[in-house]
């Protein structure tokens, strides 16, 4: 099972959840699985029509603890 | 005695370092607290003008002032490459060998665009967020003709309101030197709105069209092709540019990384509300050099500043240093047509729109000249 690093972007509203999810995906390796932690309801569908964009994966995605969770893997 | 260390004199720093000064007073001349910044150059730099650099409305002397000038007397100040933060021995390293001991540790190093990140970016394009090259984009830009210019962003990057702030200012450029007619202005963004701000991407929404200004969102640049004068995205998009002005994706210091205190970006992880570094009691990290998920501004840099400094001096005197930031940004944005607006939020309050005035415009400009006052701890 790849590693999986969280990226709290709850409560930002600049750069983001999306954002931060960016420059997580740039800077680790290929199979690295990021889960995005969001307190916006709109993460739960803007990351997923990135990461389709770009080529990646949504491993999974849930709401939990009021706040939502999304995990990705970085693909190429 | 206590030794407290702050690693940069940049904005975050340099603030942190002047309220300790004044919180501390009595201690330091009892000789019983000692307050060092340590910064590459002797001179203070204040980035935001080197977007008028740009558009030759500012040249560097109006950014510089000698760090001395703006650190409190009582502070010390190193000026030299700090090379490594040695955490199980509480020292910084310095390049020439030197080693400052600290018992405290204040890391404010702020953070660097990375153009060589990005295949071709360096040569094929142009930046305004290093002094160069805002110098060498402000005669890019006395020597255009007329053409395609786009202004790309990359993830992460400092300061979010610039790359806007700069397109609206090129548009107003190209029409006061008469080139309007023969020019198009395209603006890209990561993410599928215009501005990561809600309001401020509803704002861009309808501006851009009444200007004439396109754009293109969901646009990561990966490749830029020098000798074709295209840029591509990892979305899979391509586009033909006569000026490419690219915001690269940035990082945190080298030192952070050579000192394996960084994830793969370099950037420190923080505690988003005590803004120590996780896992390490006796070190603070503030402005562009955390991990924090909040804008790289110096506005950030100034609220952080406020709670560093406060528990520092509150656990010099024997407090715990409970205080806690709260997510708090403030950003002065430039609309072009000479006005301005303003936008504030933090962790749990969102954005609220304001609609520009010339007044703001008018109110960034002097904060511009006040910047001096804030880095020197008044403000
Ligand atoms: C074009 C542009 C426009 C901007 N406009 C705005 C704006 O309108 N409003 C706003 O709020 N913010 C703006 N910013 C952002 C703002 O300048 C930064 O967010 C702010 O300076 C961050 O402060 P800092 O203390 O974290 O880092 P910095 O101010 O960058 O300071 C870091 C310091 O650490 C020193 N340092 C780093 N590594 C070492 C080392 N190894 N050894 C010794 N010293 C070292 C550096 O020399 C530097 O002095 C703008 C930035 C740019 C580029």
């Amino acid at each position: 099972m790849p590693e999986i690093k969280v990226v709290d972007a709850r409560g930002s509203f600049c750069p983001g959840p999306l954002m931060e999810l960016i420059k997580g995906i740039r800077q680790e390796s290929v199979g690295t699985i990021l889960e995005v932690w969001s307190s916006d309801r709109g993460s739960a569908k803007d990351i997923p029509e990135w990461v389709l964009k770009a080529g990646h994966a949504v491993v999974e995605n849930r709401e939990d603890e009021g706040f939502f969770k999304i995990q990705v893997q970085k693909m190429r | 005695m206590t030794r407290i260390v702050l690693l940069g004199g940049g904005a975050g720093g340099s603030m942190v370092s002047n309220q300790l000064a004044r919180q501390l007073k009595p201690e330091i001349l009892h000789g019983d607290v000692e307050i060092t910044v340590i910064n590459e150059s002797d001179q203070h730099v204040y980035q935001p003008y080197f977007l008028y650099m740009a558009f030759d409305q500012a040249v560097p002397a109006d950014a510089h002032r000698p760090e001395r000038s703006v650190l409190n007397r009582q502070v010390k100040l190193i000026v030299g490459h700090a090379e490594r933060i040695d955490r199980s021995a509480n020292k910084v390293l310095m390049g020439d060998g030197q080693e400052v001991p600290y018992d405290y540790l204040v890391i404010a190093t702020g953070s660097v665009p990375d153009p060589d990140s990005i295949p071709g970016l360096s040569e094929g394009g142009q930046t305004f967020y290093t002094e160069a090259g805002a110098l060498k984009l402000r005669d890019a830009l006395r020597d255009f003709q007329g053409g395609r210019i786009v202004v790309t962003v990359g993830v992460p990057h400092k300061c979010p309101v610039a790359p806007l702030e700069f397109t609206l200012m090129v548009h107003d450029w190209l029409k006061a030197h008469d080139l309007g007619d023969k020019s198009e202005v395209v603006y890209t963004y990561p993410i599928g709105r215009l501005h990561s701000l809600e309001p401020v991407a509803e704002w861009a929404n309808q501006v851009f069209p009444q200007r004439g200004i396109q754009s293109q969102t969901f646009f990561n640049v990966e490749t830029v092709d020098p000798h074709q004068k295209t840029l591509t995205s990892l979305e899979g998009e391509t586009l033909a540019y006569d000026l490419l002005v690219a915001i690269p994706p940035h990082k945190g210091q080298d030192l952070i990384g050579r000192s394996e205190l960084g994830d793969a970006g370099n950037w420190v992880p923080t505690d988003r509300h005590t803004l120590q570094m996780q896992g390490a009691d006796n070190i603070y990290v503030l402005g562009d050099a955390t991990n924090l998920p909040i804008s790289k501004a110096g506005s950030t840099a100034h609220f952080e500043a406020d709670v560093v400094a406060a528990n520092i001096s509150n656990r010099v005197h024997g407090g715990n240093g409970s205080l806690r930031y709260d997510g708090k940004v403030f950003c002065f944005i430039e609309t072009g047509n000479d006005q301005a607006t303003y936008i504030k939020f933090d962790y749990q309050h969102p954005p609220q729109p304001q609609a520009p005035s010339e007044l703001i415009h008018l109110y960034k400009l002097a904060f511009n000249k006040m910047y001096w006052l804030s880095a020197a701890g008044i403000l």
